[in-house]
């Protein structure tokens, strides 16, 4: 099994007409994602031919999905139009909505996770994330296919090249999800949302888990993990030499005063039972250790 | 972007928030000036982006021009907590009756906004959230939603403000609200709110702070950005479109994605400690397309960096594979040429990674070394930069 997607999820591409959006497009399909069509405004009727693939464009993602019953969407489209974008996915009931685009003001991003509330019928992964893969099953958004294969670990991380390190530092075991859910400030979904559903997912026996400075996500993902999560959790925190009130790459990634501070991320999970590598490699190592391999 | 005092003040007075006559000045002339044309007596006010500047002397009353001249003369060039003093603002003085506090922000903890408010204005609001924590009253916004005039309502009652300022307040609050959404601004902050002698209510000092990925829809705030304090070499990578930060140390990094970057940063401080203390020089996110172009345009900077020993770059092949990252190291350093002249660590693994290690060894550049794993390439950078 895997969490939030599986081999049936059929995809479609918000954006796909755009350079980012047929690249990725490209892609995913080559890593076995069902992908049954795109959706840019104003270029609905078109079909569109990608490596012998006939995918329709709509204009909006209700007609996507009533011609094409997807249940996911990932969304490609610059900053100027996401919100539009994810707006008109939370619209149409799109269960599960990956927003890939960086840059989105946070005022954006606060109105259309606040919108989903409302709807109640969404989850957003993201945005500024590079998506969530079940290896073998289906893709969606940026992370590379090739890295692994299916396995036992579940990954979730606001960060996508440590992801993709980890990934890759553990790649003769495999993961059941990887889940990037992102680096800005508001995200729709959190660490304790994938936690949660690691741990209900039979598949995945141990979890890795990635953190960064700023907000407090971490600390209450600790507190989560504490009350609600058996299986064992590794726990990595970037950002420990980061100077107050810099922002680091990431939108959400800041020291403000002395909250969001690594250590302070670290030490929460700590005392929760996770065991916190210093570095990736020794992330790596201590996972291998739970698992025996 | 955090804001001067002087710059939200603006902003205030752009949407309708009430405040006080201002100018600002750079010389003791310019004050008197300023004073002259505000006439009465005047608040000189230091601008620096650091709280406590009136415990360390950089807020002053005035009582006339003259007086306004010798203080702005005092107060300029003072240094507050590392932060020179280039500007002040001459603001006229208003006699206080009551202080209060507000706040829109960014709740990210809540992914909302969230208002705080309290009639204990004036002092630092975290010692009140601290000590009196029933004072400050904190009420959820939807970002759907907003403030109207009824949720402003809501707000004044949740915090007792008195009935006479209630209705000014709400105004202040919706306007506030105002400031916030059109500016894409991530907080919002009047400390203090003053009720004056004669009853009117004013916002005396600001605080703001604007979210910068709003820039390509707010084209006034480029004018905002303070560049006499801003880092040269930071100025040259946002220029060149590079995500740069600036740092004490001596390792310089790069490398693709923020979260390794900071990674990066960290595993080379640890390494460190085993070589007389170096630590990161910068952050350097090229992100995940590391062509040669881009490989040149972040080594420039990094080599540029007086206090740069040597130079680490970790790469991880996800989408763009080590080849092209590695042809682009090899390219870099041919359009560098002479002004290549720090020693260069590289670590590339992922997405074809053998055939980039084998590109950098074919290229043998008298500065390259490749090393295969992060933890040992951070090692090898730092004892570098050691020597």
């Amino acid at each position: 099994m895997s969490i939030f997607l599986n081999e049936n999820t059929k995809v479609i591409v918000q954006g796909m007409t755009g350079s980012e959006g047929t690249k990725h497009t490209r892609r995913m399909l080559a890593s076995g994602t069902k992908i049954v069509g795109g959706v840019t405004p104003g270029k609905g009727g078109q079909v569109v031919d990608i490596d012998g693939h006939q995918l329709p464009v709509f204009n909006t993602v209700a007609e996507a999905m009533s011609a094409t019953g997807a249940n996911a969407s990932v969304v490609f489209v610059p900053p100027k139009f996401a919100k539009a974008a994810v707006i008109d996915a939370i619209d149409a009931a799109m269960p599960l909505v990956v927003v890939i685009t960086e840059g989105i003001p946070v005022h954006d991003s606060a109105s259309f996770y606040a919108y989903s509330l409302t709807k109640g019928t969404t989850r957003i992964v993201g945005p500024n994330c590079p998506g969530l893969i079940s290896p073998g099953k289906s893709n969606i958004g940026i992370i590379p296919a090739d890295i692994t294969g299916a396995g036992p670990i579940g990954l979730v991380s606001k960060s996508g090249t440590l992801t993709y390190q980890m990934m890759y530092e553990l790649r003769d075991i495999g993961f059941s999800t990887a889940v990037g859910i992102g680096g800005d400030p508001v995200i729709g979904t959190t660490h304790i949302d994938c936690l949660r559903a690691f741990q209900d997912d039979p598949d995945t026996q141990a979890i890795v888990m990635i953190g960064e400075i700023g907000g407090d996500a971490e600390e209450r993902a600790a507190a989560f993990i504490a009350e609600y999560v058996t299986k064992p959790v590794v726990g990595y925190v970037a950002g420990f030499t980061a100077p107050e009130g810099k922002t680091m790459g990431h939108a959400g990634a800041i020291v403000s005063g002395s909250s969001g501070t690594a250590q302070g991320k670290k030490d929460a999970l700590e005392a929760a039972g996770v065991k916190v590598g210093q570095t990736p490699s020794e992330t790596a190592r201590l996972l291998r250790a739970i698992l025996g391999r | 972007m955090d804001l001067f005092e002087y710059q939200a003040r603006d902003l205030f007075e752009k949407h309708g928030v009430p405040v006080l006559a201002a100018a600002i000045a750079t010389t003791a002339d310019e004050a008197e000036a300023a004073a002259t044309k505000i006439g009465g007596k005047v608040v000189v006010k230091a601008q620096v982006k650091v709280g406590g500047r009136g415990k360390a002397g950089g807020v002053k009353l005035a009582e006339n021009p003259t007086d306004a001249r010798e203080k702005a003369g005092a107060i300029l060039g003072m240094d507050i907590k590392g932060h020179v003093v280039r500007t002040v603002m001459i603001a006229a003085a208003a006699p206080i009756e009551s202080e209060y506090y507000l706040a829109i922000l960014l709740d990210r903890s809540n992914r909302t906004f969230l208002v705080m408010a309290s009639v204990s204005g004036g002092m630092d609001i975290e010692e009140v959230a601290h000590t009196a924590p029933e004072k400050l009253a904190k009420i959820p916004v939807s970002a759907v939603d907003g403030i109207s005039a009824a949720k402003a309502k809501e707000i004044i009652s949740a915090a007792n403000f008195p009935a006479d300022v209630a209705d000014q307040v709400a105004n202040v609050l919706v306007k506030l609200w105002e400031v916030f959404q059109s500016e894409d601004a991530t907080l919002v902050e009047v400390n203090p709110l003053v009720k004056t002698k004669d009853g009117k209510v004013i916002a005396l000092d600001g605080k703001v702070t604007l979210d910068d990925n709003a820039d390509f829809r707010q084209p006034d705030h480029e004018a905002l950005i303070d560049q006499a304090t801003e880092n040269p070499l930071e100025a040259a990578a946002k220029e060149k479109g590079l995500n740069y930060v600036k740092l004490e140390g001596e390792v310089g990094i790069i490398g693709n994605g923020a979260g390794l970057v900071m990674s990066t940063l960290d595993v080379v401080a640890y390494a460190g400690e085993k070589h007389g203390g170096v630590r990161p020089a910068n952050f350097l996110d090229i992100g995940g397309g590391a062509s040669a172009q881009v490989m040149a345009d972040g080594l420039s900077i990094i080599l540029g960096d007086k206090d740069v020993k040597s130079v680490f770059v970790n790469v991880f092949g996800g989408i763009t594979a080590c080849d092209a990252v590695a042809t682009g190291i090899v390219q870099a350093l041919e359009l560098l040429g002479s002004k290549a002249t720090k020693p260069i660590v590289v670590r590339l693994d992922g997405n074809n990674v053998m055939e980039g290690r084998a590109i950098l060894n074919k290229a043998a550049h008298p500065l390259v070394q490749q090393l295969d794993t992060m933890d040992g390439a951070a090692d090898r950078a730092a004892e570098l930069a050691a020597k």
